[in-house]
């Protein structure tokens, strides 16, 4: 009774045979290997499962992978392809926005579905839009900081002219 | 020269993995034949099994083995931590089995398990399992329990007292109180708390029947100790047949110090089914059931003094709930960790405490960030704004009174911790109260609140200001002290560090401690590199694995810092003696005449006659030419136990505004001032202080578990129980003053749980200032609006 399903994860088409039953976010971890999307309860309150479906964040355990059949699905581990930490990656990671990194991988996800929509959030914003997200170790503040550290270098990345070659 | 990172907020090396997915938790290891357990839990409260069928589950599809507690030889979990040590209190111990096999005393008890193929099959597969039940009266509340015909839990324990411990002149305090002019009473709860790290715990027992030894992976803050209980306490399996080993744990707050009967079940059931590995993963309902809770005391308080606000006693009677049986140390934080510490702050000359320790079908209680402190904070934060609102003396100026003075530290204070026999004292090490009061009054424009209370009355609101005037005793401990009569648990408390030194110069440190997010990774290689003169990037910090690291206690009472951070300063300093005599060697000079200047040592007065760490290392290792009696290498170990414990204080500030219509609270500011001595890396520092506060905010204003009469756990998922919230609150303002410990040579005390000791205090003590003008003069917490809306009707007369 498994269902034939083809989901593309992280750029990649991947072809599974899932139960009916099977939540998405399991098939992100078990069928796929992907363990940077992590599962923190089970009643979609706590966030850690945070994937984009289609561009839009999404609660990985709010949706059956025969859902995800034929959509395309975004992981934490395509945030930093070609080994290059993504401006929010960066932003955790100087504004020390992450403490024991299990609600992280969601956070980030979460926070990059803010910033496509709004590129210059205030506190209050940035706090509204991770309330789906709980994080016990920071009291949040150092995520607000980051987030908001991370608007400000993608907008001036996004301003600015392209980098010049490099020089041989 | 290599920078020196001491004392800087250099960025965390374990980041790289976790912002980028690649942390490595327990759920995240897979191995080759892994089977997968669940556990059939208990649906009632307090129940006699009468029977457990499990031939159907046996059939059910992808089943390799179904448990019930009377196939298991194993002993009950170990008690370590009896109320009173070795001192002869009656302590009326029951302990979980790996399965309950007569009964169970909580709804979440473990009663069968299944192994399956998938975790699926093995879920399903509990389903079929049939128990029959004998349903017995439950009762949840301390007060009811201990009441003339509540229900009784446990044969050896009438009355379900675990122990009654006191502490204190009690012939003393009598008479203060007894003589006071002033003398206030107040009954206060502190409520029940589900901890919630955000990673739920679980373990992997892997059996390998071709060696008979067992490796087992847990979500733990203490693999070494684990290793101890499970082997000589637990299972009769010998110590040197098992390792543990802890991968990235995400998050603990206390909850994962402790020995757990699901580890032993995973060991068991890996070697019943023939050694293929198996997986255990709690659920987050199997979390707030599984999984020890924090708090729940009723507490009782009376505070005496003059009319012009000196404290002269304070008597406490403390009821505390402890489940319906014992976790690994639980009536140790009720006792030691709590009634030891009521005096907070303050020279207190006369005070006295009872404690008892109830049983209840409800959840073990054991350490939840802080552990008895913030319980003991609360009791005394609370006590001195109802003193100060009896004689009418602002709650600032009665604590600046009675703060221990600056010079008369060490203290030994009346509550008995110096009191321990055997000659083992500890004392407030350090402290300056003062200054971080006066901070923190000025930050928060204290002075300027009137004003502030009334413009806010305009807009419907009623605004408070609170104060928590905290200490915290943490650094534990003294061996000689947890070891003494009356005191601690059946172990030690010292710390290990490891230092291999490779050929090229690149260091490996291995730590007996046990992070869960603190960073230690970052912060034991910044004193590292400070100590031995060499970068960070040289450094590799080790932990978590009983193989390959020396044994050592783990992370938990804001130790790590201090203890283990002294043992990893002790062990560089022996290797960089030993280079020092190898230098010596090298440059064919006296040791004495070697100067060490970060990694160069250099003869005295000859600049150019210099090798440098590496160079050392190369030639030491390589041992071609040896000093007489020299070994190769510089590698060291050190073993430390720490001469006394820490004390940070500080004075937290919380200011709320009260919807006076709703009852909505809302915290509008938060000034920190903090003083934990020095810091190793202050970014870190700031972000323990942020998620401890915010903890302790949570349990003033949303947190509870709610059990019904039934022993049902009504809060029994992320739904039913409200954890704090980006949105909810505001930024913090944090600040410090820095007065070293004496009792370490970094002069650092530890902050993993003042932020947590010191919050839910001051919140409280500003919800009750926002409702002092109806008249009001305590709320128990957590101030939700509904509790706090009915508190208003009824000051004002209505139909709440």
């Amino acid at each position: 009774m498994a269902e034939h399903i083809t989901i593309t994860v992280n750029g990649v088409d991947r072809s599974l045979d899932v139960e009916p039953r099977r939540l998405l976010v399991q098939a992100i971890r078990d069928d796929l290997g992907l363990t940077g999307t992590h599962i923190g309860c089970d009643t979609s309150q706590c966030g850690a499962c945070t994937v984009h479906v289609d561009g839009m964040a999404v609660k990985s355990c709010s949706m059956l992978a025969v859902q995800a059949d034929g959509r395309s699905v975004t992981t934490i581990e395509a945030m930093n392809a070609g080994g290059k930490l993504h401006p929010i990656q960066a932003a955790f990671w100087e504004k020390h926005g992450l403490q024991c990194g299990f609600c992280t991988p969601g956070m980030i996800m979460a926070a990059a579905d803010l910033l496509a929509r709004d590129d210059d959030p205030s506190d209050d914003e940035i706090r509204h839009a991770i309330e789906g997200n709980i994080c016990r170790c920071t009291g949040y503040q150092n995520i607000v900081l980051a987030i908001r550290e991370a608007a400000a270098v993608m907008r001036a990345g996004s301003s600015a002219p392209a980098a010049p070659a490099a020089k041989a | 020269m290599t920078t020196d990172v001491l004392g800087t907020s250099v960025k965390r090396v374990e980041d790289q993995r976790l912002i980028t997915g690649k942390g490595r938790y327990l759920d995240d290891i897979s191995m080759p034949g892994m089977t997968h357990l669940a556990i059939l839990r208990s649906p009632y409260a307090n129940a006699n099994i009468k029977s457990i069928d499990t031939s159907a589950a046996k059939t059910m599809p992808g089943v390799v083995a179904v448990f019930v507690g009377a196939d298991i030889p194993y002993n009950p979990l170990p008690m370590a931590w009896p109320a009173g040590g070795s001192a002869g209190i009656q302590n009326n111990i029951n302990m979980p089995r790996t399965l309950a096999t007569d009964s169970v005393k909580w709804t979440g008890e473990g009663v069968a398990a299944v192994v399956a193929e998938t975790p699926e099959q093995a879920n399903d597969a509990l389903e079929a399992i049939r128990v029959e039940w004998e349903k017995l009266p439950t009762v949840v509340d301390v007060e009811k329990a201990i009441a003339d015909g509540a229900p009784q839990l446990h044969e050896n324990a009438p009355n379900n007292i675990v122990f009654e411990w006191n502490v204190g002149d009690k012939a003393g305090t009598d008479a203060a109180i007894d003589g006071a002019e002033v003398v206030v009473r107040q009954r206060i709860v502190n409520q029940r708390l589900i901890p919630n790290p955000m990673e739920t715990r679980g373990d992997i027992g892997w059996y390998n029947p071709g060696t008979d030894e067992y490796t087992v992976w847990m979500s733990s803050q203490t693999p070494h100790i684990q290793r101890l209980l499970l082997t000589a306490f637990v299972t009769g399996i010998p110590e040197h047949k098992v390792r543990t080993i802890s991968p990235d744990i995400g998050g603990a707050f206390g909850t994962k110090i402790f020995c757990y009967a699901d580890m032993a079940l995973c060991m068991f059931a890996s070697k019943a089914i023939g050694g293929r590995p198996v997986k255990w993963v709690e659920t987050r309902r199997e979390n707030y059931q599984s999984t020890i809770h924090g708090r729940d005391h009723v507490t009782y308080l009376e505070i005496a003094g003059t009319k012009d606000g000196e404290v002269t006693g304070l008597r406490v009677k403390t009821l505390a709930n402890l489940g319906g049986r014992l976790s690994t140390i639980g009536p140790g934080i009720p006792t030691t960790l709590y009634a030891r510490v009521l005096s907070g702050c303050y020279k207190i000359p006369n005070v006295y405490a009872e404690v008892t320790g109830v049983y209840t079908n409800t959840t073990f209680v054991d350490a939840y960030r802080g552990a008895g402190r913030p319980e003991a904070t609360y009791v005394i934060e609370r006590a001195m704004d109802l003193f100060a609102d009896e004689i009418g003396m602002d709650p600032a100026a009665v604590r600046r009174k009675n703060f221990i003075e600056s010079d008369k530290f060490p203290y030994e204070n009346p509550s008995g911790l110096g009191t321990a026999s055997g000659g083992a004292k500890i004392y407030i090490d350090s402290g300056d109260y003062e200054p971080a009061l006066n901070k923190a009054l000025t930050t928060s424009g204290y002075y300027e609140m009137g004003k502030a209370k009334a413009e806010a009355k305009k807009r419907g609101k009623l605004l408070g200001v609170g104060l928590s005037t905290y200490i915290e005793v943490c650094g534990v401990a003294p061996s000689k002290w947890i070891g003494a009569v009356g005191e601690g648990w059946g172990a030690a408390m010292w710390e290990s560090s490891n230092i291999r030194v490779h050929l090229t110069g690149k260091v490996v440190v291995t730590m007996g401690t046990q992070p869960q997010g603190q960073g230690h990774e970052t912060t034991y290689a910044q004193i590292i590199s400070h100590e031995l003169g060499i970068p960070m990037e040289d450094i590799v910090i080790q932990h978590s694995d009983t193989q390959g690291t020396p044994f050592g206690y783990g992370s938990y009472g804001s130790r790590t810092a201090s203890v283990g951070g002294t043992a990893a300063v002790l062990a560089a300093g022996k290797v960089r003696e030993k280079a020092r005599r190898y230098a010596a060697h090298m440059l064919e000079a006296s040791v004495d005449d070697i100067e060490v200047d970060g990694a160069n040592y250099q003869v005295k007065g000859s600049p150019d006659k210099v090798k440098t760490f590496q160079e050392i290392s190369f030639a030491i290792g390589l041992g071609f030419s040896l000093p007489e009696g020299m070994e190769p290498y510089l590698d060291e170990t050190v073993y430390h136990d720490t001469p006394n414990c820490t004390w940070p204080f500080g004075t937290h500030v919380a200011i709320v505004e009260i919807d006076e219509e709703t009852g909505r609270t809302e915290l509008v500011r938060y000034v920190a001032v903090d003083d934990v001595g020095n810091k190793i890396n202050p970014m870190i520092v700031d972000g323990q202080l942020h998620g401890g506060i915010v903890q302790g905010v949570g349990q003033a204003l949303w947190e509870g578990a709610i059990y019904g009469e039934d022993g049902q756990l009504q809060s029994g998922t992320m739904l039913d129980y409200a954890l704090p919230r980006a949105s909810w609150l505001p930024m913090l303002e944090l600040d410090e003053t820095v007065t070293p410990s004496p009792v370490n040579p970094l002069g650092v005390k530890g902050v993993g749980e003042a932020g947590a000791i010191a919050s839910t205090a001051a919140v409280a003590n500003a919800v009750v200032d926002a409702l002092s003008p109806l008249g009001i003069r305590h709320l128990d917490m957590p101030y939700t609006a509904q509790t706090v809306w009915r508190a208003i009707q009824s000051a004002k007369g209505g139909q709440a």
